[in-house]
């Protein structure tokens, strides 16, 4: 079965001014990809290029198997989702969600009968008469979804949707949202600069910047596994710690301020460079004596700052020259000022080559 | 074929817009322009003989007094309105409750005919009907105002019904201004203790610059068009003593048959208008970017 | 108000009243300065002519006669005929609807495409609309005089149409632009996406929301022609004179007495239609003036 999307080397540039790098992207059936990354990484202007809105100065885009180059949106079977909803202003939610099936010369028994089924799914029924301006922000949301969902259409396109919703109302939508997929069983690419939806709704995440993809992958190797220091920094929150050390005869010393550096063993036959970054991420950071294995090293450090967090606290040291954050739990002994006994869970651990950025094991 | 015209529609739109622009209006200035540099009289010439309809344009006494006039009607006609305008603003600002009533007789005039106006001011100040007659009946048996018939006078006269027409428009763009005025930098001066009148003077004026501008754009624009207006009050004299040039270069083209003369003349006007207006669009189409 | 309303005054209560009533007065004297000369039309258009001559300006008629309208509408001379100022009238009419018409469509179909559908040559397109608002028109008229000849359409009423459709698709242009400009450019995506095209979109979207600023067009238009003098006393014969021009030939006649309650019952009459939708929709004319001034 042919792949439902499939971007090969495509390029976009204004003028003289590049915006998409290179992109190769490749998704199944079913896949739910996320395009997450900085204000300005592109991921915008490559979901346009996906739908048509926007030309592409090379390479190819492929829909359900068939060449969607130089087709216009509507010749592609794809349906949008906009962050500003978009909703036509002088209709009505019922007509708004119907205009695409009238622009095709559906016929009016067929449009009543997909306009009810959407209706009720997204339960928005009661809403039908309205215009949008007498909608909330989240009823809108619901309609925008209902004129995409009547469309039936191969891919489902969504540019950052909730981010004009406050706190509450963006993660019940979110898992609306994941619902929706897990009925649907719909392909769907989704764009958001939020790592946590990102996270939470992918099961393929592309992480941009610059117009160029740095990592493409699942969520969990995304997360356990970043290909660069960018992505190590972007994504999880809060942020992997990117500690400065040196690697000296088979063991890489992390300085310390007014103490000896932490010195941590390397597994036989690893090969590292003179200055390194560790990546390690806030959990793996632990109370002594929480996790066992020949991967968790002690380490006593001196805590600047300590931050409850309610089921956790988060503690901050200095070690390398970085800050460092641990998330330890709420009963921690950790107090400003003073030493604290950790150990540092390396079973997860990233190397990072400090000029380029790249993941080194 | 559809296919075609759907991705080429949006141009084909604007293009009968664009063709007609580029021959109604580039290509009738360049028509004109190219006529005042030839010896045309009561048909076009084409051959180019230099810039002899400027000479001659510049010689002639009437197209003196129509630039002295412009000048003053223009300098009393933009002045003394933007200062009403502003005065109206300021005073309307001051929460009336007639507030609507009044704006709308302020600023009725401007739906007016400037041929109506002409005509309305031209009975007004009447001497021997209007005004004057009037104020003599008042038992002031000494007062004249003649100012209609007066060569040297007249000309105010055109800055009287002109001021009176335009000036509501300036105070419904100051309101607009005044008003848009954030408030709570209004509120910080308050609370520092600034009295009313320094906040207008110190503030909200100074942050008015950019209407100030417009209002003087749009009033330059009419003061330099003002045609109708002349018309209708004077009928350009007496004589030629409240000629403008716009009068004098319709005289040009309708009555004397002088072609150069009033293509010369037209080119002139334009001028002016270009040296007030094209700074202006410049700078407003290069930050609305 | 500029909000200086929550202010404690630093002078007394009778201070403060005396400015108050300073106020009014300085305000009901310059409306009355307004009022004034439209008070003067009224009543000079409603008295006999010995009562024009032997009384005072502002005086009110002692008799009122509505003569002088009916001399007005229907036989006061203007040049050589003495039809008064009703076919001139229906000029105006037939003038002014077919091109306020047909230059808001222009104008609404040109700003839905610079501003919505942008595309190399439309801002360039804009500007030149643009710079056509300002020029004074002195500088086009032998050429469009020469022009209509070669047309055919010399001292016609569809050659004062052609004219005045030319010079206000700038107006119309600018009106709809800045309008559509402010639509999020979303819609017009989600439009694309469920397969409208160009036409559809500008029809079945923007159109009914244009309803403001079609209404601001269309007074403004109607204004500016109904009241134009210039083009119509260069480009209009005998027969299709607009009533401005009529006015001004009945007013300016050098024939006979000089019959000064009819000249007012003219200019009235000939205000009427400016001044009726003044009255009736001045929110919106207000609106079209400062539209292109007043950058919100």
């Amino acid at each position: 079965m042919a792949p439902v999307l499939t971007i090969k080397n495509l390029r976009k540039a204004y003028g003289e001014t590049v915006i998409l790098h290179d992109v190769n992207i490749e998704i199944e059936e079913g896949d739910f990809l996320v395009l997450v990354g900085p204000s300005g990484c592109g991921k915008s202007t490559l979901l346009n290029c996906i739908a048509g809105l926007e030309p592409i100065t090379g390479g190819s885009v492929a829909i359900g198997g068939r060449e969607m180059t130089k087709a216009p949106p509507k010749d592609r079977d794809i349906a949008m989702v906009f962050q500003s909803y978009a909703l036509y202003p002088t209709m009505t939610v019922a007509k708004n969600i119907t205009f695409g099936m009238k622009v095709r010369g559906v016929d009016a028994a067929t449009q009543k009968r997909k306009l009810e089924e959407v209706a009720r799914q997204l339960q928005i029924s009661q809403l039908l008469d309205r215009k949008p301006g007498q909608l909330s922000g989240g009823q809108r949301q619901r309609v925008a979804m209902g004129r995409a969902l009547v469309r039936e259409p191969k891919l489902f396109l969504f540019d950052e949707p909730l981010s004009n919703l406050d706190a509450k109302l963006r993660v019940e939508m979110r898992t609306e949202i994941k619902r929706l997929h897990q009925d649907l069983g719909a392909s769907m690419v989704y764009v958001t600069h939020d790592q946590i939806e990102a996270m939470t709704l992918a099961t393929k995440i592309v992480v941009m910047k610059g117009g160029v993809i740095q990592q493409i992958g699942a969520p969990s190797e995304i997360y356990n596994r970043p290909a660069n220091m960018f992505v190590a920094d972007f994504m999880g929150s809060p942020a992997m710690n990117l500690i400065p050390a040196t690697v000296e005869g088979g063991r890489v010393a992390i300085s310390r301020e007014g103490d000896e550096p932490i010195l941590i063993d390397l597994p036989a036959g690893a090969s590292l460079p003179r200055d390194v970054v560790l990546g390690l991420r806030p959990e793996d950071i632990v109370e002594p004596g929480a996790r066992h294995g020949a991967h968790v090293v002690p380490a006593r450090c001196k805590v600047e700052v300590v931050e409850p967090a309610g089921a956790d606290t988060y503690v901050v040291s200095r070690l390398g020259g970085a800050a460092v954050t641990a998330r330890l739990s709420a009963e921690t002994q950790a107090r400003a000022g003073h030493p604290l006994d950790v150990a540092f869970d390396l079973g997860k651990a990233s190397f990072f080559e400090p000029q380029t950025g790249a993941r080194l094991n | 074929m559809f296919d075609w015209l759907e991705r080429q529609a949006p141009k084909l739109v604007l293009a009968p817009s664009f063709a007609a622009m580029l021959l109604f209006v580039y290509g009738f200035i360049g028509w004109t322009a190219w006529v005042s540099l030839t010896k045309s009289r009561l048909l076009p010439k084409y051959e180019i003989d230099g810039f002899g309809q400027y000479e001659r344009l510049f010689a002639a006494p009437r197209w003196d007094v129509a630039i002295d006039n412009l000048a003053i009607f223009g300098i009393l006609f933009i002045g003394v309105s933007m200062a009403l305008g502003l005065l109206l603003a300021i005073l309307l600002d001051q929460r009336i409750r007639a507030e609507g009533a009044l704006r709308t007789i302020y600023l009725y005039p401007m739906a007016l005919s400037m041929i109506v106006t002409g005509t309305a001011w031209k009975w007004i100040l009447n001497p021997g009907l209007g005004i004057e007659a009037m104020v003599k009946g008042w038992g002031f048996e000494g007062f004249s105002f003649g100012w209609l018939v007066d060569p040297d006078m007249a000309i105010y006269t055109v800055v009287i019904a002109g001021v009176w027409q335009a000036s509501g428009f300036v105070m419904a763009l100051f309101l607009a201004g005044l008003r848009s005025v954030d408030s709570e930098i209004i509120k910080a001066a308050q609370v520092d203790g600034i009295p009313t009148t320094r906040i207008y003077t110190a503030i909200i004026i100074p942050s008015m610059a950019p209407i100030f501008l417009s209002a003087f754009i749009v009033l330059a624009h009419l003061a330099i068009k003002s045609f109708d207006l002349v018309i209708a009050l004077t009928g350009g004299g007496p004589g030629y003593a409240t000629d403008l040039p716009a009068t004098y270069m319709y005289a040009m083209a309708f009555s004397r048959g002088d072609l150069g003369q009033a293509a010369s003349s037209a080119m002139i006007m334009m001028m002016i208008v270009f040296a007030v207006v094209v700074p202006y669009l410049y700078s407003e189409l290069r930050t609305r970017r | 108000m500029s909000d200086l309303s929550g202010y404690t005054p630093e002078r007394t209560d009778w201070g403060r009243l005396a400015l108050r009533w300073g106020l009014f007065a300085i305000l009901g004297l310059f409306a009355l300065w307004y009022l004034a000369p439209l008070f003067v039309m009224l009543t000079t258009s409603v008295k006999t002519l010995e009562e024009i001559r032997t009384g005072s300006l502002i005086a009110l008629p002692r008799e009122i006669t509505f003569e002088p309208w009916a001399k007005a509408w229907s036989q006061a001379c203007s040049g050589i005929t003495c039809e008064g100022l009703r076919p001139y009238f229906f000029n105006s009419i037939l003038l002014a609807v077919p091109s306020v018409a047909i230059s808001t469509v222009i104008g609404a179909l040109n700003g839905y495409v610079i501003a919505q559908w942008r595309f190399r040559g439309a801002d360039t397109v804009f500007a030149l609309l643009l710079f056509g608002c300002f020029i004074p028109f002195q500088v086009v008229l032998l050429p469009m005089a020469k022009m209509l000849g070669l047309l055919g359409l010399a001292g016609t009423i569809p050659g004062l149409m052609l004219v005045h459709v030319v010079y206000g698709i700038g107006f119309t242009t600018l009106f709809f632009r800045n309008f559509y400009v402010t639509i999020p450019a979303d819609l017009l995506k989600a439009a694309k996406v469920d397969g409208a095209g160009f036409l559809r979109i500008f029809v079945s979207i923007f159109l009914p929301l244009s309803v403001p600023i079609v209404v601001v067009s269309i007074i403004w238009q109607f204004t500016q022609i109904w009241n134009d003098f210039l083009f119509g006393v260069s480009f209009s014969s005998a027969g299709s004179q607009p009533v401005t021009v009529a006015l001004n030939n009945i007013v300016n006649s050098t024939t006979g007495v000089k019959e000064y309650n009819v000249d007012m019952a003219a200019a009235i009459i000939a205000a009427l239609p400016t001044l009726l939708v003044y009255v009736v929709a001045g929110k919106y004319f207000i609106r079209g003036l400062t539209a292109g001034s007043v950058k919100g």
